[in-house]
């Protein structure tokens, strides 16, 4: 058995649509111990949530697993039936999605929505899951349950339509937790708190947490590690302190110059990243950032550079750390 | 909720009553006359008929006579049928029509419903394509088509179905297919559309996100929103189904109230047009009310205002 919770190991991905294959996915490895807290961060298309939902079983029609193995908590979760698959969605690894307005059913209560988790994964009377939801929503800092359990979702506002998602994540105790961008659809003042709600109730439960987000900003704070994405790969992995201290890829560089930061003078500009993304219908020959780098050198078009160990867990994919990196160990 | 049911009532009686005005001063400005076709009554006794019911009066006196008797529940007695009252006929002759428009609903609805399901399900499958083309054709072809094409194969051709009167099951099948196919197509469209809708919306994924089943994902989760929009359509279909029964009546020579409004309309027995129309608008008006109670149960999104 892996010493890791989660385990991917050089996961390819790919969308068969009829414009082509889309590679969303290119040999991603990605790993998480119990109770840690990974940040997995990329722009838009870059497989965040293709990756998350791999893990669970969900990815979406036409998406199909081509290469790679995916384990979690022991089982290796790529050779599961649906129904094997199905005993774990819900209870062992849950998901919290970008949208609240749109990801509770409108035609049932609360209640029913919460409870369905714990009839399905637990021996649980009726009244005993009722009694479990209430608890539920108080954990997420819902008053009066009582009357909230009988409301619809369209009774309720983004910010606790977020935390009744996050109570039905909840439900069965979770091993895993995944926030795929848990605060993108919500105002500001609302973001802060559903963050400081989930690093809360880590603290309390012990769970792992997979957070997805476009923006490193926002779980600077909270990762013990972080998967920089970019175009199908990950490009750089490291701890929080390698990425934010230390960053060595040209996009995570970028990344972290484009943060906001609270102690910026005035003329002090964001400096954003310029070019498009990638075409994933047709991916370039060597490295996927080329065409946006200041660095981009011959051979960054013609090969894809190879992982560059930097440590522990840092690791990164540039040719021109990879040059470094062995020019410091010839010098040795 | 009953504050609602009142004010709809108070809107049911006003449209009833306009729906009575217009049709009462329409029906009078045809030509012709209750009597004026039966050769064989002499102009005394026309005048004589008239007077009797009335119709020699100025019209607007007419009016408010019949509006006066309506009110207390008094539809008149029919000028053609001797001796039989509006609401006699209309007691007798509407349950036949009710039993073979409650049959088409109910057909157009256990079809309907889970052919657009399967179609939703098994998009872009030969399964889908072949609903597809039945319901184009069940939308574009009029019902009076095809009950000429049902008579001529089954009735006159194969001589498998009884063509005329209702007097065993067999006769239902061809004017209830007939009153069925349309809104059988258009519910399988409509099913179809709002299913796929369904199945892609982020609560689905949810759903499965719990691990939820797909059995219990499709009846439970899908299945209620993606119903919706049938539910809408229900109030539509009746109104189509009792305007297509005047045809299918009359072409199965089925003894219902659509054909009776019909014989009623061309014989000019005003009474009895006044009182089938008041019927059939009520009628409609009482269903459409207890459609939009229905929707307000399966959607609770819904206010009733
Ligand atoms: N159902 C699908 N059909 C075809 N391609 C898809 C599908 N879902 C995802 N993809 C492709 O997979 C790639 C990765 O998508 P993914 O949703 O993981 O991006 P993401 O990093 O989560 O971005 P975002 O920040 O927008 O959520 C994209 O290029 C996208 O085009
Ligand atoms: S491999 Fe080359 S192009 Fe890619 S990020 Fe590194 S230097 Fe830039
Ligand atoms: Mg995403």
């Amino acid at each position: 058995m892996s010493e890791y919770l989660v385990d991917i190991k050089n996961e390819r991905l790919s969308f068969f649509t009829p414009a082509g294959e889309v590679k969303a996915l290119n040999d991603v490895s990605i790993h998480l111990k119990e109770g840690e807290v990974l940040g997995i961060v990329g722009e838009s298309g870059s497989g965040k949530s293709v990756t998350a939902y791999s893990l669970m079983g969900l990815t979406a029609y036409p998406g199909k697993l081509i290469g790679g193995s995916l384990y979690f908590n022991g089982h290796q979760v790529d050779q599961m039936t649906d129904k094997e698959m199905r005993k774990i969605r819900g209870n062992e690894i849950s998901i919290i999605f970008q949208d609240p307005m749109t990801s509770l059913n409108p035609v049932y209560t609360i209640g029913n929505q919460i409870m369905e988790a714990i009839l399905l994964h637990t021996d649980k009377s009726k009244e005993q899951a009722r009694e479990r939801a209430k608890e539920l929503l108080e954990l997420v800092g819902i008053n009066e349950p009582d009357k909230r359990l009988k409301q619809y979702p369209h009774e309720l506002s983004g910010g606790m339509r977020q935390r009744v998602m996050i109570a039905i994540a909840l439900a069965c105790e979770p091993k895993l937790l995944i926030a795929d961008e848990p605060t993108t659809a919500l105002d500001v003042t609302i973001q802060a708190q559903i963050l400081e709600l989930m690093m809360d109730l880590k603290k309390k439960l012990g769970m792992a947490i997979i957070m997805i987000t476009h923006d490193l900003g926002v779980v600077a704070s909270m990762c013990d590690r972080i998967a920089v994405m970019y175009a199908g790969k990950v490009i750089e992995y490291g701890t929080a302190d390698d990425i934010f201290y230390n960053p060595k890829h040209q996009y995570t560089k970028g990344l972290i110059r484009s943060i906001p930061r609270i102690d910026a003078k005035e003329h002090e500009r964001l400096i954003p990243i310029e070019g498009t993304p990638v075409d994933m219908l047709n991916p370039p020959k060597g490295c996927p950032f080329a065409p946006r780098c200041e660095e981009c050198m011959k051979i960054c078009l013609r090969e894809m550079p190879p992982v560059t160990d930097l440590g522990d867990v840092h690791y990164t994919q540039c040719w021109l750390i990879q040059k470094e990196e062995m020019e410091k160990g010839a010098a040795k | 909720m009953l504050k609602y049911i009142a004010k709809r009532i108070g809107l049911a009686v006003v449209t009833v009553w306009a729906v009575a005005t217009l049709t009462f001063f329409l029906m009078n400005m045809v030509p012709g006359g209750p009597f004026l076709s039966e050769k064989a009554i002499s102009p005394q006794a026309t005048a004589a008929l008239e007077a009797k019911y009335g119709l020699d009066k100025p019209l607007f006196q007419q009016y408010l006579t019949y509006i006066g008797g309506a009110v207390q529940g008094d539809f008149g007695d029919s000028l053609k049928q001797r001796g039989r009252t509006v609401t006699e006929i209309i007691l007798m002759k509407f349950p036949v029509s009710a039993r073979v428009g409650g049959i088409s609903v109910l057909v157009a609805l256990t079809l309907g419903i889970p052919l657009g399901c399967i179609a939703a399900l098994k998009r872009g499958k030969f399964l889908d394509s072949l609903i597809s083309v039945v319901a184009t054709c069940g939308i574009a072809v009029p019902s009076f088509v095809i009950c000429t094409v049902l008579l001529y194969t089954f009735g006159a051709k194969l001589k498998l179905l009884p063509t005329v009167g209702l007097t065993s099951w067999k006769n239902y099948i061809m004017p209830v297919m007939a009153l069925s196919f349309y809104p059988t197509a258009y519910i399988m469209r409509l099913m179809r559309s709002s299913m796929l809708d369904v199945l892609g919306q982020d609560y689905m994924r949810t759903a499965k996100a719990k691990g939820v089943s797909g059995f219990v994902s499709l009846f439970k989760h899908a299945l209620r929103n993606a119903i919706l929009p049938v539910v809408t359509y229900v109030g539509p279909m009746l109104a189509y189904t009792v305007t297509g029964s005047f045809v299918v009546e009359k072409i199965f020579t089925i003894p219902g109230l659509g054909g009776e409004f019909i014989g009623a309309i061309n014989g000019r027995d005003y009474t009895l047009i006044m009182g089938t129309t008041i019927f059939l608008a009520t009628l409609i008006i009482v269903m459409n009310v207890v459609v939009d109670i229905v929707y307000k149960i399966v959607d609770p999104r819904i206010k009733l205002k």
